[in-house]
């Protein structure tokens, strides 16, 4: 129960923050990844204000045994760069830069009744589905 | 640099910054959005409860915002939809295949100091640019 509440709430942030930086606009993104013209560079700000926040706290957070509701960390311990990392950021980086939309603000987006958010959500699904039977069998 | 707006984008950023760590800190999970996405309609039905309630809260959380500033973001309906279902595809498909996107990524595993997590970063923003400088300016496409 607390841990769905603390859910609900980690998500309501998160997606005032999307709205706030406007990185739920896909114009905006387009325009940060667009270097070579009117280049727009406030989307690098975003990974800053969050790195600034998530920076410090993961430092106290990860030092502890357990978190506060539930009993064990869920964190990677994966270390090893291999050819589906980098092949998988390279296709979404791709997909990215055709559409502006990354998963946080394709989903986002539903809430300002955005009809090729609803769209792009619909086709992220058709990619996840398509890399579990293509490529985990 | 033109709309270049860096204070509401740090605040929005801390914003982000605040519930990844409220995540981590209670629940003990990284908000990598993708994989929460996948995770709604794969993990066990215990799991997907929460992860279903954060979507609905990035939902939330982004009317919200609408609704105090009344309407402040415009929606955009004028794009190539062709686009939309194609790209849309390669971010469903490639953020599965990499472990994660921008949040899980380029938030939560930078944070965590992870060099899977730095390489993947930088990967995606490459090829993001690279896309659009060829999509803009060589094709012409949008």
């Amino acid at each position: 129960m607390k841990t769905n509440l603390v859910a609900l709430l980690a998500g309501i942030i998160f997606g005032l923050g999307l709205a706030l930086s406007q990185m739920i606009d896909p114009n905006k993104v387009l325009n940060f990844l667009d270097v070579s013209g009117n280049w727009d560079p406030s989307l690098a700000f975003v990974m800053m204000g969050a790195l600034a926040v998530t920076m410090v706290t993961f430092r106290f957070i990860l030092k502890r045994a357990t978190p506060v509701f539930e009993p064990d960390f869920h964190v990677s311990k994966q270390t090893i760069i291999n050819k589906p990392l980098i092949i998988g950021a390279a296709v979404f980086g791709i997909g990215w830069g055709m559409t502006g939309y990354c998963p946080g603000p394709a989903f986002a987006s539903l809430g300002l009744f955005s009809m090729e958010g609803a769209l792009m959500v619909v086709a992220i699904y058709a990619g996840f589905f398509a890399e579990r039977y293509l490529v985990r069998k | 640099m033109e709309n270049f707006t860096p204070i509401s984008a740090l605040l929005g950023g801390a914003l982000i910054g605040v519930s990844v760590s409220l995540l981590l800190l209670l629940n003990g999970r990284m908000a990598g959005i993708s994989g929460i996405m996948n995770g709604v309609f794969s993990a066990p039905k215990k799991e997907e409860i929460w992860r279903a309630l954060f979507l609905i809260g990035l939902i939330i959380g982004a009317a919200l915002f609408q609704f105090l500033t009344q309407g402040s973001l415009s929606v955009r309906e004028d794009y190539p939809l062709w686009l939309i279902i194609v790209g849309g595809f390669l971010v469903g498909f490639g953020t599965r295949l990499g472990s994660g996107c921008t949040s899980g990524h380029g938030i939560c595993g930078i944070a965590n100091f992870s060099v899977r997590s730095i390489s993947a970063t930088l990967t995606f923003m490459a090829s993001g640019m690279l896309t659009v400088f060829v999509l803009k300016y060589l094709i012409g496409a949008v």
